[in-house]
């Protein structure tokens, strides 16, 4: 056991934050979360920046154009960044963290090719049609149905909760390909150009009151099966490497932004209030203490997961562990936020002072945590059925 | 960084485990009842085994390694619920001649300022060849023969016979303030790592019995109502884990990180760890959880004893409130 960096990680950490100090003075201001297009042109612009220094694509293999760290420097990196308050990886996070690998490790060259270096350097934006909503937690019921005719597929059905789907140009898509087949036997991955006629997305009107997500609907959409990924029929393996490339990093920016979140709450505490601050409350006190050990903790569990990936080279149960917990947690700290802000907890705008509005989007934020990504419920299955080795349910 | 467990230190956890289930198991720990949870010969298995002389250089006679495995060894001790002083005597090696052979078993008892007056509650004081006294100035050695306590006839744990103390009696200093803070990081960690293996041993049991127990014609383990149970078991024992770890390194190589703030981490969430899935094993085992034949309560039990010493979950929660 050793947390220290070796004298290689040290260096790329050093550099990295030499880096991040020269740039980060010179961005623009961010644009608000409800101007999506905004916001594309913000985060592919540090693409773009990330991609002329050699940090695009970190975790990528080189001879895709990625950098080839190790998980470990993977961690380092989203480390310093988010230390230094660099921009999240936003709307490039379904091309960088899931479609890309995914396409490095099954599509065939042609496609890598036209897709791979796109995406890092910020020219593509991709995202995500799995969900649907007849299939969310039981995803493989689903039934977008794409029928072969000729050189294309002829896709029809419907998905949603498709983050930035106003903004992105293709979308990895899970069609079903053979509806006698077994339920995961029978859907394939595609490529779909989210432009392609008879396409449209509706944005969804979230409980921020924000557009993040859309609905997007498919009519009769030929997909050249050129743009399929896998074999036909394969696609539900195929969605399994998608999820397997996140190798315990995938919560690491939301880990280390709860810590600052944390910290910025302890101020409000300590400043605000009638008369007596809610700091001098023992039971608040012991509350926050508890939260900053559970993140602590969460820190520490993350390093494992990273650790384990590296030595085996494939992501364990980990990630269910940490996701359950965590997902606790952040209703925690929202809940004790709001006890702390009390009436000025009724508006995102900052009513106890700076800071005070980002810690009701957190309470609100923490009800997504449990359910996206596989609900509670259903990594407390995984978890129950794949490590502990119970029988399934029915 | 590498957060897994070396070669050695796995080997170290596997021999440790093995040591434990030859000479304690369950029904040898439970037959240690009428003696107050020490046995000489057995308590000299363990320190044969090095336990107590662990982290002692080789030149004091001891086994020279480090917290981390220290941690590693006190989790088996934990999982496999063996009785006594085994923090204290640990903790004595170095001061204490005869503590790191087993010829010697060490007790202890912390003298903290904010206390309210006496009477302390002594663990194991019928047992003790030593007592020493842990305070902000020192650790002190009492002759435990000279200290006039009351045997409470009923403990919670039955395992971890207690005394009440009115008074102790001066004794004399073995030790400065140094030491005695950097046994409270100590003892915090590896009253974590005890509280570790409690977490472990009881999901251990909880899931097996889950698998077993026939409800409805099913084992009770295929109803989400118990599999969710059994999986937020799991999650509290991995998060409980890794903090423990931490502990450990931290310990060993301070340039890491905050130390204190590690080992308060660490006892917190293995402390809850230990108590919440304490409960939930009884709730899983049903009625005959709530038996004394059943092992589930002796777990909960120490685990209860166990979070009371080196700061309680709480204070570990107000000691983490003053570090952020």
């Amino acid at each position: 056991m050793d947390l220290r960096d070796s004298p290689d990680e040290r260096q790329f950490r050093a550099e990295l934050r030499d880096w991040l100090a020269t740039v980060l003075p010179t961005l623009p201001p961010k644009p608000h979360v409800t101007d999506w297009p905004g916001r594309r042109e913000y985060d592919t612009a540090w693409q773009v920046q990330l991609y002329e220094a050699g940090y695009a694509g970190i975790n990528w293999p080189k001879e895709y154009g990625g950098r080839g760290a190790t998980p470990t420097e993977h961690l380092i990196f989203l480390e310093e960044s988010e230390r230094a308050g660099a921009p999240y990886v936003g709307v490039n996070f379904v091309g960088l963290l899931h479609a890309g690998p995914t396409l490095i490790a099954e599509a065939s060259p042609q496609v890598q090719e036209a897709h791979l270096a796109a995406i890092l350097r910020g020219d593509e934006v991709w995202c995500q049609g799995f969900s649907e909503p007849g299939a969310g937690s039981d995803l493989a019921s689903l039934r977008t149905r794409a029928v072969r005719d000729g050189d294309d597929y002829v896709v029809s059905g419907q998905k949603i909760w498709t983050s930035h789907a106003e903004v992105a140009d293709f979308c990895e898509l899970l069609v079903r390909t053979d509806s006698d087949a077994p339920k995961h036997r029978g859907i394939s991955w595609l490529i779909l150009p989210i432009d392609s006629p008879g396409v449209e997305v509706r944005p969804l009107r979230t409980i921020y009151g924000s557009a993040e997500f859309s609905e997007v609907f498919l009519d009769e959409v030929r997909v050249p099966v050129a743009n399929r990924v896998g074999a036909e029929n394969d696609g539900w393996r195929v969605a399994m490497v998608t999820f397997s490339f996140e190798r315990g990093t995938a919560f690491v920016s939301e880990l280390l932004q709860s810590i600052e979140l944390l910290e910025s709450l302890v101020g409000i505490a300590r400043s605000t209030g009638n008369g007596a601050h809610p700091w001098d409350d023992l039971g608040i006190r012991r509350e926050l203490g508890h939260l900053a050990a559970d993140l602590d903790a969460l820190w520490s569990l993350t390093k494992r997961n990273v650790s384990q990936a590296s030595r085996t080279g494939v992501p364990g149960v980990g990630g269910s562990v940490f996701k359950l917990h965590y997902s606790e947690v952040r209703h925690r700290l929202g809940d004790l936020a709001l006890r702390i802000l009390d009436r000025a907890g009724l508006s995102f705008d900052d009513l106890a002072g700076p800071g005070s509005g980002e810690q009701v989007h957190g309470w609100v934020h923490a009800m997504s945590i449990s359910i996206a990504a596989g609900t509670s419920q259903i990594q407390r299955n995984i978890l129950g059925e794949r490590v502990l080795g119970l029988p399934r349910e029915r | 960084m590498d957060f897994e467990l070396s070669d050695d230190q796995e080997a170290l956890q596997g021999a440790v485990r093995r040591l434990c289930a030859g000479v304690y198991p369950m029904d040898t720990v439970r037959s240690l009842e009428a003696q107050g949870g020490v046995e000489r010969a057995l308590w000299r298995r363990l320190a044969d085994a090095g336990v107590f002389a662990l982290r002692l250089p080789a030149a004091a006679g001891g086994v020279g390694l480090g917290s981390c495995e220290a941690v590693l060894v006190f989790e088996e001790l934990g999982r496999a619920l063996v009785p006594g002083p085994l923090l204290w005597t640990h903790l004595g090696a170095g001061v204490v001649d005869g503590a790191g052979s087993g010829d010697q078993v060490v007790g202890g008892v912390e003298r903290r300022a904010q206390d309210r007056p006496l009477p302390l509650v002594v663990e194991h004081l019928a047992a003790l060849d030593r007592l020493l006294v842990l305070d902000d100035t020192g650790v002190w050695e009492v002759d435990p023969t000279a200290v006039k306590g009351e045997l409470v006839p009923h403990p919670l744990d039955p395992l971890t016979p207690l005394h009440t103390v009115d008074q102790l009696p001066p004794g004399t200093q073995l030790a400065g303030a140094d030491t005695a803070a950097s046994w409270r990081l100590d003892g915090t960690a590896l009253a974590a790592a005890l509280l570790l293996g409690l977490a472990e041993a009881v999901t251990d049991m909880a899931v097996a019995y889950a698998k077993e127990r026939q409800q409805f014609e099913r084992p009770i383990g295929s109803f989400q109502a118990v599999k969710h149970i059994l999986a937020d078991m799991l999650v509290r024992t991995e998060v409980a884990r890794a903090a423990v770890y931490s502990a450990g390194v931290h310990l060993d190589d301070p340039g890491v990180g905050d130390v204190r703030r590690a080992v308060s981490t660490a006892k917190l969430m293995a402390g809850e760890a230990a108590l919440v899935n304490g409960k939930a094993c009884i709730q899983v085992h049903g009625g005959m959880g709530f038996t004394w034949e059943v092992d589930a309560h002796l777990y909960l039990k120490r685990a209860r004893v166990l979070d009371t010493v080196f700061g309680s979950a709480q204070s570990q929660a107000e000691v983490m409130a003053a570090l952020i």
